[in-house]
């Protein structure tokens, strides 16, 4: 037996490959939109977990360092590494800045973080870890910095030793990794014209400038400019400790804010890119309709251009079921080659996006299913039309 | 017929590149694409440890000039910048009324003299009056033992004599007094002169003045300085490391130090000093670099980078600093088999200037390691080794 709808693609099979080829495109930013949304939630959990803490450490009563500003004092990780089931403890910086290389500067995250310890970038696709303990950075690819160049971050600059990927802060930032002790001054470091400033401030206060108290001046002008604070402690907990009681304890003893991963992810997932998923996820759903909706009227249209062909077999006493079988069969083949090419756009073009765009199997094998069903239902109002025709419009109008 | 069979041909053959594109594509991508690598061998190789530190340039020998007594300032005659040659006049405090006390120290030294050539003139005298009484009381002695006298006479010569020797011992000792007296007002007066000369501020060393505190008519208290000096040849730096990275600190190391304002140019240097506190607050250690030769036009104040190099370790066994990973709570390296990855804890020992650490157990000489990857790895992940990841 002869597959009818076989011949009739093969009759005008470049119109059915131009089709399915647009069809694909739309399917393919449909996959991509989605891909945008799984990206955002998964940049957020990127974060977390190339921290490789097990519980976040910060300012009482806020909900940091990535949806809350927080600042704790830089020996506040001696306390909480004495506590029992604390297996590590390390300070960090999170500062979102513009680095500057040469006469460009991008937006990024910098981090302070000590060698070895949580917070460290877990793994790089190229150079070396920090040997020294200032002027080093390690860089995100996506910052375009490469090795071995120099970057000014206020007034000091970093050379690029190592590259990592996938470092993003929870706004897809990348991030750039440098010494605790830069950070810490990074982030606090005034501009020179600020700190002159703030010098003839303090000397123009009868309190801090008394003229029988010599050197008083220079102990409060010097207690200005020196930063200790950080922003968060990291916390790996041991390997037969549990990270809820032992965050328990920091809260009831240390007089800090603690959360687990659980807690933090809710933050970051349920309230930090919330409203921005949504709306991702809004425009997701409403571009999900309209593909379908479109795929709906081409395999219809399609049919409709076929209703003189259609009559001519009718006429010829072709049976309407292998009728409704040639339909169905070109609305599935043009889904098919519609969700492969969507599926290989969209994963081409995917890496070009600045921002982090995940394209989940699942989510493929959900468009695929998506994609049969619309086409299956649009077939079957094309057959219902087709099977309505008179078998006189092939020799009449 | 043919030309069926041609689009038919044609048909086929898109839909096979389509097919094999989606394939390279599902493969390539996502949770079934492999991990791409680098992968490294464990070698012996020497390795050459560093330190690294930022400091500041300061001077080892600084003073600061200014009175030991509450005052106001008359003149200062150095001003920031100059050289000066020790024992040179820098400044001078106003004197207010030690020029007089000093004038009536001088005199009253002047007038102890006076009552010093009173005393001795008055001595000379009562050792003649002593001199005559003796001479008469001698023959009025004589006199009376031959019986031409009265005995009441002689006795009456012989208390003159005592008289006139009491007399004497009295004007010595008024002598000496006034001698004390002039002692006395002698150092008073040297004393008033000291205390002027001490308002006259000089310099303790030779050095260029680093601050010009005060103006003249200002008023300072005691201690407070007027100027500031540096020897210009004990300028070294202060050099901070971090505790964690400076174990094989030792007086004596190498130094290679860069300064801020000529960050191309090396400055040799050596660990000249090492203090036994460290800053317990900035967890850092604290030591002093000197210059082999001194730069010139250098400013203190200057911030500086140093390296320091220790002693290099021969033939150790080492791998790129950047294998080393964390995974379940131990430190250690993914090594590449034919079964797959495993993961190996390692300890490590120093680190090299190039990135290179040396690797005590867990690893032997010719095991391969994966050193970049892009992603985290894990037990069950596949792997393609690649020559170079990115960026590089």
């Amino acid at each position: 037996m002869i597959s009818l709808a076989g011949r009739d693609i093969l009759h005008s099979w470049g119109k059915f490959v131009l089709t399915g080829f647009g069809l694909g495109l739309l399917i393919g930013a449909t996959l991509t939109m989605a891909g945008v949304y799984r990206g955002m939630v998964d940049d957020a959990r990127a974060l977390l977990n190339n921290s490789g803490a097990d519980i976040w450490v910060v300012q009482k009563d806020t909900q940091g360092p990535y949806a809350e500003s927080s600042s704790i004092k830089d020996d506040a990780y001696r306390g909480v590494l004495g506590l029992p089931g604390v297996a590590q403890a390390a300070s960090v910086t999170y500062l979102t800045m513009q680095v500057r290389q040469g006469n460009t500067d991008s937006r990024t995250m910098v981090v302070g973080f000590e060698s070895g310890q949580p917070g460290e970038p877990p793994y790089l696709v190229a150079g070396r870890r920090l040997i020294r303990g200032h002027f080093e950075a390690i860089a995100d690819v996506k910052t375009g910095f490469r090795l071995g160049e120099r970057i000014l971050i206020r007034r000091h600059g970093y050379e690029v030793v190592g590259l990592t990927r996938r470092m993003v802060s929870s706004g897809g930032d990348p991030m750039v990794f440098i010494p605790l002790k830069d950070a810490q001054e990074a982030q606090f470091l005034k501009d020179d014209d600020a700190i002159i400033a703030d010098r003839a401030r303090t000397a123009a206060n009868p309190a801090l400038n008394r003229p029988g108290v010599p050197g008083l001046l220079d102990a409060v002008t010097a207690a200005q400019t020196i930063n200790h604070s950080v922003n968060a402690v990291l916390v790996r907990v041991g390997a037969d400790s549990n990270a809820a009681t032992v965050a328990q304890d920091i809260r009831r003893w240390k007089h800090l804010q603690a959360y687990t991963r659980e807690q933090m992810e809710e933050i970051l997932i349920e309230k930090l890119v919330a409203t921005s998923a949504k709306q991702i996820g809004m425009f997701l759903a409403i571009l999900t309709i309209v593909s379908a909706a479109i795929v709906a009227f081409i395999i219809y249209t399609m049919t409709l251009g076929k209703i003189r062909e259609i009559a001519v077999l009718k006429l010829i006493g072709t049976r309407n079921r292998t009728i409704a079988g040639m339909i169905l069969q070109q609305a599935l083949g043009l889904g098919l080659i519609g969700f492969v090419i969507g599926k290989i756009s969209a994963t081409l073009w995917a890496p070009a996006f600045p921002k982090y765009v995940l394209l989940e199997t699942a989510d493929a094998v959900r468009a695929l299913v998506i994609i049969m069903v619309v086409c299956a239902l649009a077939s079957t109002l094309a057959i219902r039309t087709a099977l309505k025709v008179d078998p006189a419009t092939a020799i009449g109008g | 017929m043919s030309r069926f069979l041609n689009r038919r041909l044609a048909f086929i053959a898109v839909g096979l590149a389509l097919v094999a594109t989606f394939a390279w594509v599902v493969v390539r991508s996502g949770p079934l694409a492999p991990v791409r690598v680098t992968v490294t061998q464990v070698a012996r190789a020497d390795l050459a440890p560093q330190l690294f530190g930022i400091g500041v340039v300061e001077a080892r020998r600084s003073y600061l000039v200014g009175p030991t007594t509450a005052g106001r300032v008359r003149s200062v005659s150095a001003d920031v910048g100059e050289t000066v040659r020790a024992g040179q006049l820098l400044a001078e405090m106003d004197p207010v009324d030690l020029d007089q006390r000093l004038s009536a120290a001088a005199a009253a030294a002047a007038r102890a003299k006076s009552a010093v050539n009173t005393a001795a003139a008055q001595l000379a005298d009562s050792v003649a009056r002593r001199e005559v009484a003796a001479a008469n009381a001698r023959r009025y002695d004589d006199l009376g033992k031959r019986g031409f006298v009265s005995s009441a006479v002689t006795e009456g010569k012989t208390q003159e004599m005592t008289s006139a020797a009491a007399q004497v011992t009295a004007t010595e000792a008024t002598l000496a007094a006034a001698r004390q007296d002039m002692a006395r007002f002698n150092a008073e007066r040297e004393g008033a002169q000291q205390s002027r000369a001490n308002l006259r501020l000089l310099a303790p060393a030779d050095g260029v003045v680093t601050a010009r505190d005060a103006e003249p008519g200002s008023t300072v208290v005691a201690g407070q300085p007027v100027l500031r000096l540096v020897a210009k040849d004990s300028l070294w730096v202060k050099l901070r490391l971090d505790q964690h990275r400076s174990a094989g600190l030792k007086v004596g190391l190498p130094a290679e130090i860069v300064l801020r304002s000529r960050p191309g140019e090396v400055f040799a240097g050596i660990v000249a000093r090492i203090e036994l506190l460290s800053d317990s607050v900035t967890e850092e250690r604290i030591a002093q670099l000197s210059f082999e030769t001194p730069p010139t036009d250098v400013s203190v104040g200057e911030m500086s980078e140093a390296t320091l190099r220790l002693p290099g370790i021969k033939q150790a066994l080492v791998l790129p600093n950047a294998a080393l990973r964390q995974h379940g709570g131990k430190t250690g390296v993914w090594m590449q088999s034919a079964e797959g990855l495993t993961f190996v804890a390692v300890k490590t020992g120093v680190s090299g200037a190039d990135g290179r650490v040396q690797i005590f157990d867990g690893l032997k000489e010719g095991d391969a390691v994966i050193v970049h990857s892009e992603r985290d790895l894990g037990e069950h992940s596949r792997v393609k080794v690649a020559s170079a990841l990115a960026g590089s």
